[in-house]
């Protein structure tokens, strides 16, 4: 997690926000589609992670928040014609609630358990989608909701020059980047420290005096919020909600993204997340047997860097400086801390 | 300071602990003794919160903790180590003990600030005190097993206890690890003024520096009291100490 002192300074958060947000500007419809849904993958895996890889939860039904924010979102946007400045707080907001409320009976149970009850009240969420016709549009679902009212972009230069989608991706790259840096200061605060020690050791984390339960449940409405941040962009960005955002194979797909990219680094799971979405769609044009191909390259990858993509490229760079230091001569300090990276990943 | 009442625990009918009462008066050292299986681990989860007792109470300062969830007994100054090293391996040595400080000085709900500056100086004065300075960002996890059991007393005591209670403190050390690691014990809880109650089937150990001994076997107290009365005692000869 620690990389060396100049890797640490440089504000990786912003850079990669930088270096995004041209994407638009580069003119291709495409590249824009999928650079918003990258984006709102990475938030939702990100979040994920938050109890997979900081709390050490499984949480199979993860999806049902994620489908909450989409619902919410859309049904205020569409329905109630509120501005997305109102309906995305709602957003997150419910979705923070209804983890609130299944959370409570989640870290009552352990592992295995936690696991299956996530996944029972994220299908719960599920048939309520499909079914409840007059709000959630049941198996029809909600098309066309609106786009956000984003005509004051168009006085501003270079902004102004972009299409609705590409403006859309501007809104959703700002909403993901706070997202994103205001779970990376929380897992780095004392409460993302007590998060750890439950990953780490949750009998020691009790002895020390961490409610384990409780800050399970903290950890579980953080995550589930902003998971609702991501299902709001994405019912925006995908024009419609549909009940198939919430059910179970969209959840295993967050968690396959998370993995992928290594549950130990902050920016494996977007990594994760942008391997998949340009994988899916490489892949799709060639062939149509994409899950064949999914379980391959996760095969692969779970035998090879059991750490994900990030995990295995930071044991690589830390053999790599090893070696270097190796010629120039033994330098124990550091030696001693590049084990340690490659045992993290 | 630390008193026991009638404590009995059974595991489907099985008593592993039966009817024990024990007393520990503030500042005092004392061991308990017993051969494998007597019970004793699972006396001090009894005290701890981490098992509840089928019957009997535990009192601190003449409070009863009894049944408290472990994690609100820790805030009541009752730290405590486990027989199997129990520490965070994949954090460092720093951020072990900086947990413990954080949590115990209130910082859990904080959500904001950077926890990796927070009471740096009492960590590392801390780990300095049981002699891990140098090792402060290794990985936990990859420490020798001695240096493990040193980082969980640390761990412990970030929470600044009163009573400490330790299970088999010098488990699986190597004899003058076991002998460093005593000496280190003894000083800090006289610094400390700390209340310690440990376990330990080293018996050179356990009669250098307990004040007070009880010896369990099969769930039951059979005898209490300062050393030479339990050395001499004829029933703790035949079932434990043989002819040490
Ligand atoms: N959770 C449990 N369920 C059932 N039996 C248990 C449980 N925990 C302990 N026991 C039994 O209770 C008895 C006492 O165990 P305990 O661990 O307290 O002994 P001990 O004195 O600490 O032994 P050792 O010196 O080996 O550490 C043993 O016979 C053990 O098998
Ligand atoms: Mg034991």
């Amino acid at each position: 997690m620690k990389t060396n002192d100049l890797a640490s300074r440089i504000p990786w958060t912003l850079v990669v926000f930088l270096v995004a947000l041209v994407v638009p500007w580069l003119g291709s419809r495409y590249n824009t589609f999928l650079a918003t849904q990258i984006a709102i993958s990475g938030l939702f895996a990100v979040s994920l992670n938050l109890l997979l890889g900081t709390t050490g939860l499984v949480s199979f039904g993860h999806v049902a928040y994620f489908g909450i924010g989409a619902y919410v979102c859309g049904i205020l946007m569409k329905t109630y014609a509120m501005p997305f400045s109102i309906a995305l707080p709602a957003a997150a907001l419910g979705a923070a609630f209804a983890s609130l409320v299944f959370g409570f009976f989640c870290v009552r149970l352990t592992r295995i358990y936690f696991a299956m009850l996530s996944l029972a009240f994220s299908q719960i969420i599920w048939a309520i989608a499909y079914k409840w016709n007059d709000v959630t549009g049941g198996d029809q679902g909600l098309p066309d909701v609106p786009y956000p009212d984003l005509d004051w972009m168009n006085s501003i230069p270079l902004l102004g020059d972009l299409r609705i989608a590409g403006q859309f991706y501007v809104v959703t790259l700002v909403v993901v980047g706070l997202s994103l840096a205001a779970m990376r200061r929380i897992i780095n605060s004392p409460f993302g420290r007590m998060l750890t020690t439950i990953r780490e050791n949750a009998e020691r984390a009790s002895a020390i005096g961490v409610d384990v339960r409780r800050y399970e449940l903290a950890a579980f409405v953080v995550a589930g919020g902003f998971a609702g941040i991501a299902g709001a962009l994405f019912g925006i960005f995908s024009r419609g909600v549909f009940s198939d955002y919430v059910f179970w194979p969209k959840s295993a797909e967050v968690m396959i993204m998370t993995i992928l990219g290594g549950i130990d680094h902050f920016w494996g799971p977007v990594v994760g997340a942008a391997t998949l979405v340009l994988l899916n769609q490489e892949t799709t044009s060639y062939t149509e047997y994409w899950s064949f191909v999914l379980g391959t390259i996760l095969l692969v990858l779970l035998f090879a860097f059991p750490g994900g993509i990030v995990g295995g490229l930071s044991a690589g760079f830390a053999w790599l400086r090893r070696k270097r230091r190796g010629a120039a001569g033994p330098e124990t300090g550091s030696a001693e801390v590049a084990t340690v990276e490659v045992k993290r990943a | 300071m630390l008193e026991v009442k009638g404590l009995s625990k059974s595991f489907g009918g099985f008593r592993a602990v039966s009817d024990v009462d024990l007393a520990v008066a503030e500042g005092e050292i004392a061991a308990v003794i017993g051969p494998n299986g007597a019970g004793k681990s699972t006396l001090f989860n009894l005290i701890t919160g981490h098992l509840q007792p089928t019957a009997g109470r535990v009192l601190v300062d003449g409070r009863d903790i009894t049944g408290v969830a472990p994690y609100r007994i820790c805030g009541m100054g009752m730290g405590r180590s486990f027989q199997r090293t129990n520490i965070f391996p994949r954090l460092t040595v720093l951020e072990n003990v900086q947990a413990a400080f954080l949590i115990h000085r209130g910082q859990g709900p904080n959500f904001w600030s950077r926890s990796e500056r927070l009471y740096r100086a009492d960590c590392e004065a801390l780990l300095a005190s049981i002699g891990l300075a140098g090792q402060a960002r290794t990985t936990a996890g990859t420490l020798s097993y001695g240096n493990q059991k040193q980082l969980e007393l640390g761990i412990a005591l970030a929470s600044d206890p009163k009573i400490l209670l330790l299970d088999e403190p010098t488990a699986g050390m190597s004899a003058s690890e076991t002998h460093e690691s005593i000496a280190l014990l003894e000083r800090i809880a006289r610094q400390r003024g700390l209340t310690l109650l440990f376990t330990e089937h080293d018996m050179a150990v356990v009669f250098s520096i307990a004040q007070k001994i009880a010896v369990l076997h099969q769930g039951r107290i059979i005898a209490h009291g300062d050393p030479a009365t339990v050395r001499a005692d004829a029933e703790v000869r035949r079932v434990y100490l043989g002819d040490h």
